[in-house]
């Protein structure tokens, strides 16, 4: 269901995103005169390009510092890129007149992991739902009451409790609001920002179903971002890999998980806990994640790697088709069938 | 069978509040063997870490622990006096926690804080005898060059060198029994089992009795020889391994295993428990999970179920499940 014909939704070409310190005056003059360094760079989104298809679930993994949470906020427009371009059905929002740029924005919504930082905990819950919808003029302000019911029966709430504030509703109807808020807009893309992380099992459960649900109700497309690889693995179409601020991997839910290719994949695959009741020996990736401010040259994951060669350390691998829809950017993948 | 390492019974914590007192934890028992590792599981609320914060004897005011006993290596801890109590912890039973910047202390560097655990517990030993100690001690959980990284103040330390610092000062003494709690959910998956590692095997080696207190099943699943799933205050299921995940009797862990999505076929409904955890305050009579049990009827609702012995394991149920019966969603 990768190469479908129709228009994407969303496309990213080579979408990077610095992240610097503006030099003050005398950093400048001290560069100027002496050539001391300028404040560290980091860069946090390193040309990142794929497309999403329309009704797609794209699953977006990787351990903390990686530039996934900086990526989906990129796409849901919370965040400038520094370099690169993000379509929305065709049209680059950088280039869009204000009216159509706001349009563009409601469409892409996204759905926090804390609910409580989230949320206005001044303000009931019919305002928390209602207020973005008339602000956009998608409701008469006459209509607001109604239609916050109806979006928080959508959810799963109880529509008599709207006029509670956020504090008086449990963990897991929190995480329900937060949905119901992005819903009211009306939006194409749904962007969940590790959701369901701060949950216990059993209510995850209840909102990974609700995403389920919704997505066949309302064909949503989503951009699912946890480094839960059992969460994005069950309702993902397609998962993207991120290391240090690449795209490593890319390839259907099944794929991936079956055969990974690179061996960052493979190896992170291999350190997720797994309900199996076998005492296991825990071994672990060597080494840990470098700093995003002085990353490894050439392939980021050179020194971590198992299989790595000396051009490893000086070649960056492009990300490049495998076949069957998937890519990794491993320049040993080849190499290695070959042998 | 040979004297646990540690052994809870029947213990209970309330806390004083104006609405009365509540009670997190309920009249809980369970034991560990020397160089055994029980997970203790449950979701936010079950009162796991309450639990694991008084075998420690580290409930403070207005909680208290309301009857019950805790004994290490046989000895009764309750009722012992603040000074005493200073003197067993960190040598026969030591923890480690969550966040590990919270209990590192941020101005002192880091031989300092180790080099005083060690002379805390044994009078006479020599600061440099200590060093050498400490220096061991971080080369088996896996720190690089541990003579440079003791001059180091926690904060130049990665958070999952950090949580191994916690855990070679937890283990600096070799204490009978270890309590971690949630020691790697702040872990990225790849550190989590590099730490999982080194604690398996400093467990295995040393012989101490580890409790690991987690809401991740699939943790315990790899590290444990038993598990005892918490719900509301009580240990509603306690069994090996194989048989708590293979062949679960109490509805509760039923549904709890039923939910982990790496369980589920990808893209389908995953089997979801309704409703959520009871809140201390409002604690439904008789059985506390029996308003979200599918299985539930006039005595869940009328009296507590008792744990009792079915199939080689204890369940607290009324009515269990049948061998590999199957769980409605």
């Amino acid at each position: 269901m990768t190469e479908m014909p129709a228009r994407p939704i969303l496309e990213l070409d080579g979408v990077g995103r610095i992240f610097a310190r503006k030099p003050d005056i005398a950093a400048r003059i001290a560069h100027r005169l002496v050539g001391s360094p300028l404040p560290a760079r980091v860069r946090a989104v390193d040309d990142v390009s794929f497309t999403v298809q329309p009704g797609e679930v794209l699953g977006l993994v990787g351990e903390s510092g990686c530039g996934k949470s900086t990526l989906a906020r990129m796409i849901s427009g919370i965040l400038t890129p520094t370099s690169g371009r993000i379509r929305f059905e065709g049209g680059d929002m950088a280039d869009m007149s204000a009216g159509d740029r706001r349009r563009a924005g409601l469409a892409v919504q996204m759905v926090f992991q804390d609910p409580m930082s989230s949320l206005n905990p001044r303000l009931r819950v019919v305002d928390i739902i209602g207020e973005a919808p008339v602000a956009h003029g998608l409701v008469r302000p006459a209509d607001q009451d109604g239609y916050v019911c109806d979006m928080m029966e959508r959810v799963g709430l109880d529509p008599t409790r709207r006029y509670l504030y956020a504090h008086q509703f449990s963990g897991g109807q929190r995480a329900r609001i937060g949905i119901a808020r992005a819903l009211a807009v009306q939006p194409r893309v749904l962007i969940c920002d590790e959701s369901t992380a701060a949950l216990d099992v059993s209510i995850q459960s209840q909102i990974l179903n609700l995403f389920m649900d919704l997505r066949a109700q309302m064909g949503l497309t989503y951009i699912f971002v946890s480094h839960d690889l059992g969460v994005v693995q069950h309702i993902s179409d397609r998962i993207a890999v991120m290391y240090l601020g690449r795209v490593v991997e890319l390839a259907g839910a099944e794929d991936l998980f079956a055969a990974p290719q690179h061996p960052y994949t493979r190896a992170l695959l291999a350190e997720v806990p797994r309900l199996e009741p076998k005492k296991r020996q825990f071994t672990g990736i060597k080494g840990e994640m470098p700093s995003p401010l002085n990353p490894p040259s050439g392939c980021h994951f050179h020194p971590r790697c198992a299989v790595a060669v000396p051009a490893c350390a000086t070649r960056r691998p492009a990300l490049r088709a495998l076949g069957a829809g998937r890519m990794a950017a491993c320049d040993l993948i080849g190499e290695e069938v070959a042998d | 069978m040979r004297q646990p390492a540690l052994e809870v019974t029947n213990l209970a914590v309330s806390f004083a509040t104006r609405r009365g007192d509540l009670a997190a934890v309920r009249g809980i028992g369970f034991h560990v063997l020397p160089g055994e590792v029980l997970g203790l599981v449950g979701e936010s609320g079950s009162g796991k870490s309450i639990t694991g914060l008084a075998t420690m004897g580290l409930i403070d005011p207005p909680g208290r622990i309301v009857s019950g006993s805790v004994k290490v290596n046989g000895h009764e801890e309750i009722g012992r006096s603040e000074a005493e109590l200073r003197k067993l912890r960190g040598r026969q039973i030591s923890m480690i926690f969550q966040d590990p910047s919270t209990t590192l202390n941020p101005v002192l560097r880091v031989d300092t804080q180790m080099i005083e655990a060690v002379q805390a517990h044994e009078k006479g030993v020599s600061h440099s005898a200590a060093r050498d100690r400490c220096i061991a001690a971080l080369t088996a959980v896996g720190i690089p060059s541990p003579e440079e990284r003791l001059l180091a103040y926690p904060h130049q330390f990665s958070g999952g060198m950090r949580q191994r610092l916690a855990i070679a000062i937890a283990l600096l003494n070799r204490p009978a029994v270890l309590i971690a709690d949630e020691p790697t959910t702040a872990l990225d998956v790849t550190i989590q089992s590099q730490v999982l590692g080194e604690v398996q095997q400093l467990a295995a080696e040393t012989g101490t009795a580890l409790v690991w207190i987690t809401h991740d099943l699939s943790v315990v699943a790899g590290l444990a020889d038993r598990i005892a799933v918490m719900y509301a205050g009580r240990i509603v299921e306690t069994g090996t391994v194989a048989e708590i995940l293979a062949d679960p009797r109490h509805p509760y862990t039923a549904g709890l295993i039923a939910s982990v999505p790496s369980r589920n076929r990808r893209g389908t409904r995953l089997a979801q428990i309704p409703g959520s955890a009871p809140s201390l305050v409002a604690m439904p009579t008789g059985c506390p999970f029996h308003p979200r049990c599918s299985s539930a009827d006039a005595i869940c609702r009328a009296e507590v179920p008792p744990p009792r012995p079915v199939a080689g394991r204890t369940a607290a149920c009324h009515h269990p499940l049948s061998a590999a019966a199957e769980v409605q969603g």
